[in-house]
């Protein structure tokens, strides 16, 4: 029986015997012995770029799905004939809750026929106006069911402006593509575009943390016993 | 901005229950169920595991006929403050997922059903048994849904939940005062929905820290108590009752101890 100790002590006395060409083996054996190694680092570092490529450029595309919007809305064109800005639509309720995207009644009140060039307009008399049928809009911003989310406050009462949150929306002439979690069913805005979740602007990403973070920096309340910040019953419901 | 904020003054929501109008009819405990989206079985019968944010209980002075005399106790969640009112109620303090908190703006205990993970420690924590597991996702029957309110949000299978004193009906009042350019609710703009549906009046609800709320005025009565106040829970919910022998129920008296 020969142990791993006799294999190597007989190979070291090979390599003793034959002095004269040990100088040049010596560097042939070096570069075999590295040989395999080398590939394992080489396999190592495919992998190990290919998962990061799996991970942050093919998942996120296989993880969101792509809507269309109905009818390809031209925001900037409707701020530029309304006088009262974003709220000339999205209108609060008397009760100070937020009516959000407008119904069809709002729209109708001036497309009740085709006024324009624009083929999108078209469909939306046709398709909807005519036919009396609600647009299905896919709302970007759609929180979670446990959220209460209160424009009244961050608007009337403690003067927001819409951007702050939402985006230069206004300035757009059509919507982007309705990105939807295949898993979750939220849509992308709420997690962000960036999926390191890089934030550039404040408007980058609408989770939990972020809404955390603006209220104790601009409110300052301490009211929850667990976390010291602002209470939970804030924002949940 | 800050300094705005902090003008609100600091409320005590709390409730105090009648026991002497009390009937014992049950519309507390139905308007609540419906109010709250509260999730029931197809068969009812089985009550330990009935899931009531109210539930009214049925006291007897154990005494033979002439004497017999019934009191029926509705019990919410106390909203316990916790000795020295620093919101260390016991379930608060138990939960170690930061699902149940205590906001010391509203002296309102809350349960985060998304971040709460079904450990029931605070169940075991609470004297009251006021808090109750969902064994099972809420089966509503056929077309039912469209009856549910938005405005609170349903619970799922696993976890805990519990009486909020309708939270959002505060939310949605606050929201209408704000877009008046009000910053603070009057009283009848947040109440809840037991007490709107006592037929009896029983149950009155408001800001224990307000004079100008009811409450105020009537948790002082001589006849108020609380429920197991040795246990120094601090609750806000207030009883009153002139019959001596349901105040000495409120606790767990022994039989010669004077109160």
């Amino acid at each position: 029986m020969s142990t791993p100790d006799d294999k190597t002590k007989g190979v070291s006395a090979d390599t003793g015997g034959e002095d004269a060409i040990a100088s040049f083996k010596g560097v042939d054996e070096k570069e075999q012995g590295e040989g395999p190694g080398g590939f394992v680092i080489l396999f190592f570092i495919i992998g190990f770029v290919a998962s990061l490529i799996i991970g942050w450029v093919v998942f996120p595309k296989l993880l969101y799905s792509q809507k269309r919007q109905p009818v390809d809305f031209n925001h900037a064109l409707h701020v530029e004939t309304v006088d009262n800005g974003c709220e000339s639509c999205h209108i609060f309720r008397e009760d100070g809750s937020y009516a959000g995207v407008p119904k069809l009644a709002q729209c109708a009140d001036c497309h009740q026929e085709v006024q324009g060039e624009s083929p999108e307009e078209k469909i939306f008399v046709e398709e909807y106006v005519a036919k009396e049928k609600e647009v299905p809009w896919l709302v970007y911003s759609k929180q979670p069911d446990c959220v209460f989310f209160s424009h009244s406050v961050h608007v009337k009462l403690a003067g927001m402006d819409c951007v702050t949150c939402h985006g230069p929306i206004g300035e757009s002439t059509s919507l982007k593509p309705y990105e939807e979690n295949r898993l979750t069913g939220y849509s992308r805005d709420i997690w962000g575009k960036s999926m390191a979740g890089i934030k550039k602007n404040s408007w980058d990403r609408m989770k939990m943390d972020d809404c955390a973070e603006c209220h104790e920096k601009e409110t300052g309340r301490k009211s929850s016993v667990q976390t010291d910040k602002d209470a939970c019953f804030v924002c949940h419901k | 901005m800050k300094e705005e904020q902090s003008k609100e003054k600091v409320k005590k929501f709390g409730m105090v229950i009648d026991l002497d109008k009390c009937t014992g009819c049950g519309a507390c405990m139905v308007a609540c169920m419906a109010e709250n989206n509260v999730p029931f079985k197809e068969d009812e019968s089985k009550k330990l595991d009935s899931i009531t944010w109210l539930r009214i209980y049925k006291l007897t002075n154990g005494k033979p006929f002439p004497d017999a005399d019934i009191c029926y106790l509705p019990r919410p969640c106390q909203h316990c403050g916790g000795k020295g009112e620093h919101g260390h109620s016991p379930c608060v303090s138990v939960c170690p997922a930061t699902a149940t908190d205590y906001s010391k703006e509203t002296g309102i205990v809350s349960q985060i059903y998304t971040r709460c993970f079904g450990c029931r420690y605070c169940m075991a924590a609470c004297p009251y048994h006021a808090r109750y597991f969902n064994w099972w996702d809420p089966v509503w029957p056929d077309g039912m849904e469209k009856y549910l309110s938005p405005n609170v949000s349903v619970r799922m299978r696993g976890i805990v939940e519990k009486c909020s004193f309708c939270f959002h009906r505060y939310q949605l009042a606050k929201d209408k005062a704000y877009f008046e350019g009000r910053r603070e609710i009057e009283e009848n703009e947040y109440q809840t929905a037991c007490t709107q549906a006592c037929p009896a009046g029983a149950i009155a609800f408001g800001d224990l820290n307000n004079p100008k709320h009811a409450v105020y005025e009537l948790k002082k009565s001589s006849n108020a108590f609380r429920l197991l106040e040795r246990l120094q829970t601090n609750p806000k919910v207030y009883y009153i009752s002139g019959r001596e022998w349901v105040r000495r129920a409120g606790d767990n008296y022994l039989k010669d101890e004077k109160k």
